[in-house]
């Protein structure tokens, strides 16, 4: 692993063949991204190189970064996946109303840009009999559920056969044992093709550093998940891991008004995810596409 | 801002107190059911850790009828139904819900075809009763709700109608239910119409969206 992953070299390459004002414009937002850091940052190793006192020093250095940077006081602590853990997550189509109040819990949680009202959920409307989610729209402004429409909130579907992975240059995007697909925010160099090849569109580019006011900072982060990210960098849906590696439930869910979503262990025969695999007709989007969803929709029949 | 945790109060009539301002509830807390018995193996063999109580939180409206804003701690005052009502009260129950008197004027309901009968018992208005003739406290509800609608219990017995907070992982937290009442009026249970809360403002999501037929 600790061979492929070399963002220097790749950087390195790309450098030589393309011609010093081609490259730089390449990674013009790596660019932005090293002037507002420091070197130690941009040095920092991959993730899964760290070593524990890496880690801790790398810890220590964000939260410092944090507080210089946003006032708050947060506290960062790596997750790590549980043993004979697979997350799943299913969603009730029947009641969904389409209120927001998922993206918006997201939005808190994650620490996500103020202005831009940025989330890891778009709700999509959808006019009824479509399965379509590109038909869908996630503009609209009325009450709802309007007559005719149907609500379907799309998230990060944690594939287990992901193709933003796969695109990635320099393995800054994985999956992990419990099938939660995390970025490596220190290394990814913002290329954006894992948001390209992703056809959930649930990828996010952090044109700008995330702008948030200290008070409203979640102070709870995770390594791998909500901690404020930096510019220039790709981020998406971690199923909360820093609440659900803990044995929570996501943000998202607890949120929902309506009760729609259901969270779990699929290695647990007695959990509530399992119960709804066994007992509603679930379907993934894009099914075609082979990319096994761990995230299922179904209607109450 | 910490967790959205417990604070965030999800139900329905918390959504509609606008509308029934009488109605500010805050749930109180009841310990209804436990997912109890032996300790069930976890799927890697170990024997279970001790496991975390379910609660369902109960809506302040089984307590009585709100008479006032909520006080200190946030919990709106209710007088109980027996405040006004005797336990064993003579009166039928009325037909329908016109004309209804009292502190209850402008009470309609909009649930099916049922009656009044079909739910409170006939001589204590503080209870409810059972097909089987069964007399339950108003705070039992859901035992009400849960034998005309088969497929909603069953649904919410395994969590998959009505939501939850709190732990997946019941070895390691405790889990809170919402009661059907807290999200279901039941005089007019349909869920209802909401206005959302904002989407995203980014421009370039614009582009990035799903690129939709405009519905008009
Ligand atoms: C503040 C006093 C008060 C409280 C508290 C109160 N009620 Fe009433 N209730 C009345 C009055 C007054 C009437 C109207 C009697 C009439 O129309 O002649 C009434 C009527 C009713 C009726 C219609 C049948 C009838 O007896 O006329 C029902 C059913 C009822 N109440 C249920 C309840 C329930 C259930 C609660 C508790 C959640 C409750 N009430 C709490 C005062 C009260
Ligand atoms: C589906 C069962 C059901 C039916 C049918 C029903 N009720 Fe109720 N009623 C309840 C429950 C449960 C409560 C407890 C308080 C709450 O949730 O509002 C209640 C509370 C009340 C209250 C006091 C609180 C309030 O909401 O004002 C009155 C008055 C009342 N009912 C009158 C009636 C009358 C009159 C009818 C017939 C027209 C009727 N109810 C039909 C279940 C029912
Ligand atoms: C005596 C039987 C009975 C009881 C008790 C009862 N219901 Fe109903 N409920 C019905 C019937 C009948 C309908 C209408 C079904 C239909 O139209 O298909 C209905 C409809 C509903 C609906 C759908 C409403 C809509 O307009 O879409 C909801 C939600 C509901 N009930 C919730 C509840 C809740 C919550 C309780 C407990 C407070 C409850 N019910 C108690 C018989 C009952
Ligand atoms: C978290 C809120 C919530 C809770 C708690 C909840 N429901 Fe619902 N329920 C909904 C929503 C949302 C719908 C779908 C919208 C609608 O049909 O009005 C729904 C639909 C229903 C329906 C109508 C189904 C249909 O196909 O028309 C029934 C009946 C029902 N619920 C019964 C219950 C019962 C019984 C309970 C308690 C065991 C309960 N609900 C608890 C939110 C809730």
């Amino acid at each position: 692993m600790s061979e492929d992953i070399s963002r220097r070299r790749m950087l390195k390459a790309a450098g030589a063949t393309l011609g010093a004002a081609a490259f730089a414009r390449a990674v013009a937002p790596l660019a932005q991204f090293t002037e507002s850091t420091n070197m130690e940052e941009f040095l920092t190793q991959h993730y899964r190189e760290l070593g524990p006192e890496d880690k801790t020093r790398l810890i220590a250095r964000l939260e410092e970064d944090t507080l210089r940077k946003y006032g708050a006081e947060v506290t960062i602590r790596d997750f790590l996946p549980q043993e004979n853990v697979q997350f799943g997550y299913a969603l009730n189509l029947s009641v969904c109303i389409g209120c927001r109040r998922c993206a918006d819990a997201c939005h808190q949680e994650n620490n996500h840009d103020r202005r831009t009202n940025q989330s890891y959920i778009r709700v999509l409307e959808m006019e009824q009999g479509s399965m379509d989610m590109e038909r869908g729209t996630m503009h609209y402004d009325h009450a709802v559920p309007a007559e005719g429409k149907f609500y379907m909130p799309v998230q990060c579907q944690q594939c287990e056969n992901p193709p933003c992975t796969h695109v990635c240059p320099v393995e800054a995007t994985w999956q992990e044992s419990d099938g939660i697909v995390v970025v490596d925010y220190n290394w990814c160099i913002g290329c954006r093709y894992c948001e390209a090849a992703c056809p959930y569109h649930a990828r996010r580019f952090n044109w700008s550093a995330p702008e948030i006011p200290a008070e409203e900072i979640n102070p709870d982060q995770g390594l791998l998940s909500n901690r404020i990210r930096p510019q220039g960098v790709v981020e998406k849906c971690t199923f909360c891991l820093h609440r659900t590696r803990d044995g929570r439930l996501p943000a998202c869910l607890e949120a929902c008004p309506t009760g729609a979503r259901v969270f779990g262990n699929m290695l647990d025969p007695d959990s509530e995810i399992r119960w709804v695999l066994a007992n509603k007709r679930v379907f993934v989007l894009k099914e075609e596409l082979g990319t096994r969803p761990r995230f299922y929709y179904f209607f109450d029949t | 801002m910490g967790s959205t945790g417990a604070g965030i109060i999800v139900a329905k009539r918390h959504f509609v107190n606008a509308r029934r301002c009488s109605l500010v509830l805050l749930p109180l807390l009841l310990v209804l059911a436990c997912r109890g018995g032996e300790p069930e193996a976890r799927p890697d063999g170990e024997p279970a850790a001790a496991r975390h109580a379910t609660t369902i939180t109960t809506p302040r409206v089984l307590e009585g009828l709100p008479v006032g804003p909520p006080d200190v701690t946030g919990r709106p005052t209710v007088a109980p139904c027996g405040t006004c009502h005797e336990a064993g009260e003579a009166r039928a129950l009325p037909a329908d819900a016109a004309g209804i008197g009292g502190p209850h004027v402008g009470l309609e309901l909009h649930h099916g075809a049922i009656e009044c009968a079909s739910c409170h018992a006939a001589d204590d208005r503080s209870a409810l009763h059972l097909a089987s003739g069964a007399t339950i406290p108003m705070t039992d509800a859901l035992r009400l709700c849960a034998q005309c609608h088969g497929p909603q219990y069953r649904d919410y017995r395994h969590g998959a109608h009505g939501g939850m907070r709190g732990y997946w992982d019941l070895s390691r937290g405790p889990r809170e239910r919402n009661h059907c009442v807290a999200c279901h009026d039941p005089h007019a249970p349909a869920f209802g119409q909401f206005e959302p809360v904002s989407g995203p403002r980014d421009r370039f999501t614009v582009d990035a969206e799903p690129h939709g037929a405009p519905h008009e």
